[in-house]
């Protein structure tokens, strides 16, 4: 765990106790079952609104807190660790946008609106299955036209981060803009977005690295999300070794297990270094690029490993519906190839270093 | 978490000078890029007289155990002074001439758990490099089981009578003493040994230095013939060797697992060995695409192993040392170390393999030499295998087999 400030400690406990008490998975069961047409309960994200987690990462002149990208990470990593479906990470991402790109004029439109929670935004970047292809979109006499696949949290957000091929747009829901569902196996909100000549308003001020700065945004506080499913994969698999008897033991006491329990470990510990100091990045200002690689590659990694072999240390159990521990592979995969797969930042972290 | 002894931005920048000017004075150009002979394992110390007085200026300073107490030689240094120290010393390629097994895993451990009057004979001695320590720990029958040492101190009154075999000692032929887990009582498994310093110059030590793959003899076979050892070398008390040999793996641990800046030690980047070895393509990257994708993977993780190598040193500030953490350190730096050179090796190819003569530089030699000796990381100091252990029952409270 990074050295925290007070503040700090404060927002981690607070988010720790809410999500231990107020959203455990049970309350991602029952999102599951009530398929609110948002994708998230809309009571649940005004509780976070209040609590003031929807603007952690906004200026305090626009209505938010200004804590910074640690403070955000260690909120998302609680909701992380019970499965809170809620649009935080692709809100928060779409607002430091424009907090990075906007005019004053779209900082004062846009930043309170989304600091209070009653605007969701989020990013609609991707045109196809992976990360990092081409972008086709185009924006002609400021219309917006082109499809984004799988864009996350679509079905709520009311403001996208569209990005076309001379940067990165603002759009509303509303005339031009339609939705048609990809429902994955998170059973999380995903849509394919088209924009039909929708009306588009550019981020103008961000730089040609705009769209990098926005990216690496959302890599790193995916991977702090990712973190809070590692741990509890880990914390949950770990109480279930020692509660399973068989050949008259406990699981916990044969070697071969806790030979694979101390591998575990030793990933998680760093994935959690991986994360942090990409939250200290972005904090800092410095390394950012690097660091954003580094952290989402190593919580693709640590979480794809932890993800699989909570399942197998469960056995048969592992795979019912009735335990919770499947439906953290499920979100696993589809944050790995979000922001960039394993292969696709090795690629960029090479890149980056010149090799 | 900053302190109020913690000193102001100002006082580090008159501290920055003084290094500055100190490292002016004292550290002569001509020794830029070279190694620590003394810290080295592998090799006796042969100085000449530019590195003697090197290190003598530096032993009289402390700065060579930087964070040590002042009364008893070190530098009483702050932690970020120490970084300070460390950074204008790596500016200016200057190395630190103190090392080895006392300043690694001895010193600590002593300032721990020794006596006032042991403090004030070895310390200072440590912090001037003049002593050089060796350990006596394993022995045939006690390698991963280490509390099955059957080495026996007698106790003769006002001295013990030491008889045994200990192996693996690390430097033991150029060593000037030896700290020493050995059995008094051979009735209790842990509760029967006892840590003890001993003279290696003392009638009865003998040491004969082991032959390994890498072709160099850096550990030896020690044996113990009826030495005396005056009961004053006697550190904590009878019984207590075992929580006093463990605490010092952990310091050992850490030090092995190339945290805390030995990761540098281990070589360039292996971005830089890629860039030296490897076919780059037009597009200025490494023509061949799965080496290419090794040695990004590769980087990765050494990149977070580093991060949490410095995360354990934050956080064993306010938990008040090393701790079962460096269980983790060693385990994962041990094998990323491991990786780092057989990776090397693939980029290098047949050149990375070299054993002796013409064709192959200096560097290219001793890597190939590391790359073996570097078996030893996952074994010494306590296995892997012994390490997941301690992970599994100490930190996750996994059960024993009953």
């Amino acid at each position: 765990m990074a050295i925290l400030n007070e503040e700090q400690e404060m927002l981690r406990d607070m988010a720790r106790d809410w999500a231990t008490n107020e959203s455990p998975v049970t309350a991602f069961r029952k999102y599951r079952a009530d398929k609110p047409a948002e994708g998230f309960q809309p009571d649940v994200w005004q509780t976070m609104a209040q609590m003031g987690w929807t603007g952690i990462v906004i200026p305090e002149e626009h209505g938010g807190s200004d804590f910074g990208w640690m403070s955000a990470g260690l909120v998302i990593e609680e909701l992380g660790k019970t499965l809170t479906a809620s649009p935080i990470v692709a809100s928060t991402v779409a607002a430091s946008a424009i907090v990075l790109g906007g005019s004053d004029e779209q900082k004062a439109k846009w930043l309170p609106k989304l600091a209070s929670g009653e605007v969701v935004g989020t990013l609609a970047v991707d045109e196809g299955a992976h990360h990092g292809g081409k972008t086709e979109a185009s924006v002609s006499g400021g219309k917006l036209s082109g499809t984004k696949a799988f864009v996350h949290e679509a079905h709520g957000a009311s403001l996208f981060v569209v990005s076309a091929a001379d940067g990165l747009y603002l759009v509303e829901k509303g005339d031009g803009v339609s939705l048609s569902d990809r429902k994955l196996t998170d059973q999380r909100s995903h849509a394919n977005v088209t924009f039909d000549g929708a009306a588009a308003d550019k981020l103008a001020n961000g730089g040609d690295d705009l769209l990098d700065k926005v990216l690496d945004r959302a890599r790193i506080l995916t991977a702090a999300e990712m973190l809070g499913m590692a741990q509890q994969v880990f914390d949950v698999t770990l109480d279930y070794l020692k509660q399973r008897v068989q050949f008259n033991q406990v699981l916990a006491s044969f070697q071969a297990l806790q030979h694979r329990m101390a591998d575990l470990f030793a990933d998680l510990a760093m994935m959690r270094s991986a994360v942090e100091s990409g939250l200290e990045a972005l904090d800092s200002g410095f390394g950012v690029p690097h660091a954003a690689c580094v952290a989402k590659a190593e919580a693709n990694r640590v979480l794809h490993i932890i993800s699989r072999e909570g399942i197998q240390l469960h056995g048969g159990i592992g795979m019912t519906d009735e335990y919770d521990v499947g439906f953290y592979l499920k979100r696993a995969r589809v944050l790995e190839a979000s922001w960039g797969s394993t292969t696709y930042l090795k690629n960029r972290f090479a890149a980056l270093a010149g090799y | 978490m900053a302190t109020l002894a913690e000193p102001r931005a100002d006082t580090d920048e008159a501290f920055r000078e003084e290094v500055r000017d100190f490292l002016a004075k004292n550290f002569p150009p001509e020794l830029k890029g070279k190694g620590n002979a003394l810290a080295s394992v592998e090799g006796p110390t042969q100085e000449d007289a530019q590195q003697k007085a090197w290190r003598e200026a530096m032993g009289e300073k402390g700065w060579g155990v930087p964070t040590w107490p002042k009364e008893y030689g070190g530098g009483g240094l702050s932690k970020k002074q120490a970084r300070i120290l460390q950074e204008e010393m790596g500016k200016a390629g200057a190395y630190n001439p103190i090392g080895g097994m006392g300043v690694m895993m001895f010193g600590p451990t002593l300032l721990e758990s020794g006596s006032e009057e042991q403090k004030r004979e070895h310390i200072p001695a440590i912090a001037k490099g003049e002593i050089r320590w060796c350990q006596g720990y394993s022995e045939p029958n006690a390698g991963s089981d280490l509390a099955n040492l059957q080495t026996f101190a007698e106790d003769k009154g006002d001295h013990y009578l030491v008889n045994g075999q200990k192996t693996w000692t690390s430097g033991g032929q150029w060593a000037d003493k030896c700290f020493a887990i050995v059995r008094t009582d051979k009735s209790d498994k842990h509760n029967g040994i006892s840590f003890m310093l001993i003279d290696m110059d003392s009638p009865g030590v003998e040491v004969r230095p082991i032959q390994m793959i890498s072709g160099l003899s850096p550990f030896c076979e020690t044996f113990f013939t009826d030495v005396k050892v005056p009961k004053e070398n006697l550190v904590g008390k009878e019984g207590q060797g075992w929580t006093i040999g463990k605490r010092l793996l952990q310091h050992e641990r850490t030090n092995i697992s190339g945290a805390g800046g030995g990761g540098r030690a281990m070589g360039a980047a292996m971005s830089e060995v890629a860039k030296k070895y490897a076919e780059f393509d037009a597009n200025g990257e490494i023509a061949d695409k799965v080496l290419r994708d090794k040695v990004a993977d590769f980087e990765i993780r050494w990149q977070a192993f580093l991060l949490t190598a410095r995360r354990a040193v934050e956080e064993s500030k306010a938990a008040g040392g090393v701790s079962e953490i460096s269980s983790v350190l060693k385990k994962l730096g041990t094998k990323l170390g491991q990786e780092r050179s057989e990776l090397a090796i693939e980029i290098m190819g047949l050149q990375g393999l070299g054993w002796e003569g013409e064709g192959f530089s200096e560097s290219e030699l001793a890597g190939v030499r590391a790359w073996l000796f570097g078996k030893a990381f996952t074994i010494y100091g306590g296995s892997t295998e012994i390490q997941n252990n301690i992970i599994a029952k100490r930190v996750l409270g996994m059960l024993d087999h009953q």
